[in-house]
């Protein structure tokens, strides 16, 4: 149950953001499981170089990793935007091989130890289990980030710029509104949303050149349960997930890998857009 | 009222456009003056791209009058920015359409046709811009809702908008417009004011195949 929701947080964090880009730039992201790994190794590197901890890692490496993110959209993204949704696939699952594979040639694939920061070691003893601080930082803070972002999207005038852009580009251009710029800090936040869960990610996991593209077909299937380019539905089905998931793991251990695309079978057979999508 | 004075406020000269690969303006040229409902008849769209339709300082209502369904009526509403100040207050907005009052926090696109036609205008009345592009405002309307928009429109002149209608509807048209331009095939095609219009119907009958 506990790692369920480790899990889910995981999951919640990365299909947001997958949800986020897919929305506003029609592109599905195959690079995000390797930014969430440049995410985990620009934490490493703060603390090997420059010696800063966790807490720096925390704000620094999303906005790092973010502003690969931008520099990646201004390349290369921007001119597929008009192209299939194939061109996008490629280039980005592309980019993530690349990504991967220099990281694979420098470091291996053993995977390098980053460990817990001082004020989060320890636990609590809830009498039926034992509680790590630093587990419960990760559900608690990815919960307040997911929710913070759907706020944000769903409650306040710049949100509404997006959701607007979203619907009608062309047409929000022409009330003056700069979609270009939008577009692009748009994928900016989503990979630092990956980065984020990158960071947070390193003391539970190690930190190797792997690590995202375990998780990232999960993921993609977390974003096709809960309905492409839905916000609450990439949260919610994120976490849920991550729960069932675990549920699965102590109930019957041999199905716990294949549960959720079981899941996502049923979820395409009943309702192709998915549990919070919009039918189009 | 304001009169319409001699400066133009929008002129367009020699506009191309292409939609996909087709051609479909080839040299329009045409100006609105200051205060005005210009209207320009035909089965064109009008072409200027969205970039230079914000550069212009030109309140755009789309065609198919483009409200959001992802945002409320209230998000549709305050969506456009603002301009340049003088735009009118929501209240004023409100006393215009009363309807948009009480449904705020509506879907967008749950509002009936008319009523949706009311918020694409509202909303760019805020901006403060002078110069309105209404693109086929009556398409799909049931005549009570028509005449109500004209009214609207009429009433906008009065306060010293300009207008530039792009209408299939020329008996709509010709209740609120000054001056036409027929288009037709991409090109200006005819010209006239108001004030000639007797004289030109037989031809227009023919340009617009009706």
């Amino acid at each position: 149950m506990l790692i369920g929701l480790i899990n889910g947080s995981f999951y919640a964090l990365l299909s947001l953001g997958l949800a986020v880009i897919f929305g506003m730039l029609n592109i599905i992201n195959f690079t995000h499981g390797a930014q969430y790994m440049l995410g985990a190794f620009a934490a490493y590197f703060l603390l090997l170089y420059a010696g800063l901890g966790y807490w720096w890692a925390i704000i620094i490496a999303p906005i790092l990793v973010g502003i690969t993110g931008i520099i990646i959209e201004r390349l290369f993204l921007q001119w597929l935007y008009k192209l299939d949704h194939l061109y996008g696939l490629l280039l980005t699952f592309g980019l993530a091989l690349i990504f991967e594979g220099t990281f694979r040639n420098f470091f291996g694939s053993s995977g390098l130890p980053y460990s817990v920061p001082p004020t989060l070691q320890g636990g609590q003893n809830l009498g039926f289990m034992f509680l790590p601080n630093y587990r419960a930082w990760v559900v608690v803070f990815s919960l307040a980030v997911c929710l913070t972002t759907w706020f944000v999207i769903e409650r306040t005038k710049l949100g509404s710029y997006l959701r607007a852009a979203t619907e009608n580009p062309t047409l929000v251009r022409a009330f003056g509104i700069n979609v270009p710029r939008m577009i692009t800090l748009t994928y900016g936040f989503g990979v630092a949303l990956a980065a984020l869960a990158g960071v947070m990610a390193a003391p539970i996991y190690n930190v190797s050149p792997q690590m995202g593209a375990n998780l990232i077909i999960v993921v993609f299937a977390v974003v096709v349960i809960g309905g492409m380019g839905s916000i609450m539905g990439a949260i919610v089905t994120g976490f849920g997930l991550g729960i069932i998931e675990g549920l699965t793991n102590v109930f019957f251990p041999e199905a716990s890998n294949t549960v959720i695309f079981i899941i996502m079978a049923i979820v395409l057979l009943i309702r192709p857009a998915g549990l919070f999508g919009r039918a189009t | 009222m304001l009169s319409p004075s001699s400066a133009p406020l929008l002129a367009v000269e020699g506009l191309q456009a292409w939609y996909g690969e087709s051609h479909v303006l080839h040299g329009a040229s045409f100006e609105v003056l200051v205060g005005e409902v210009v209207t320009l008849e035909g089965r064109e769209l009008i072409g200027l791209t969205s970039d230079r339709i914000a550069r212009l300082g030109i309140a755009l209502c789309p065609e198919e009058r483009g409200i959001f369904a992802s945002l409320d009526v209230e998000e549709n509403l305050l969506l456009p920015p603002k301009v340049r100040p003088g735009g009118l207050e929501l209240d004023r907005i409100f006393e215009l359409f009363p309807n948009l009052r009480e449904r705020l926090s509506n879907q967008g696109t749950k509002l009936s046709g008319g009523e949706q036609q009311m918020l694409a205008i509202g909303r760019i009345l805020r901006t403060g811009a002078r110069l309105l592009l209404l693109d086929e405002p009556t398409e799909g309307l049931a005549p009570v809702i028509i005449e109500q928009i004209g009214k609207t429109i009429g009433m906008l002149k009065q306060q010293g908008f300009t207008i530039l209608l792009v209408e299939q509807n020329f008996r709509f048209a010709s209740t609120v417009a000054d001056r036409y331009y027929v288009m037709e095939n991409g090109r200006i095609i005819d010209r006239f004011a108001n004030a000639e219009l007797e004289a030109n119907l037989d031809k227009l009958h023919e340009y617009l195949g009706v």
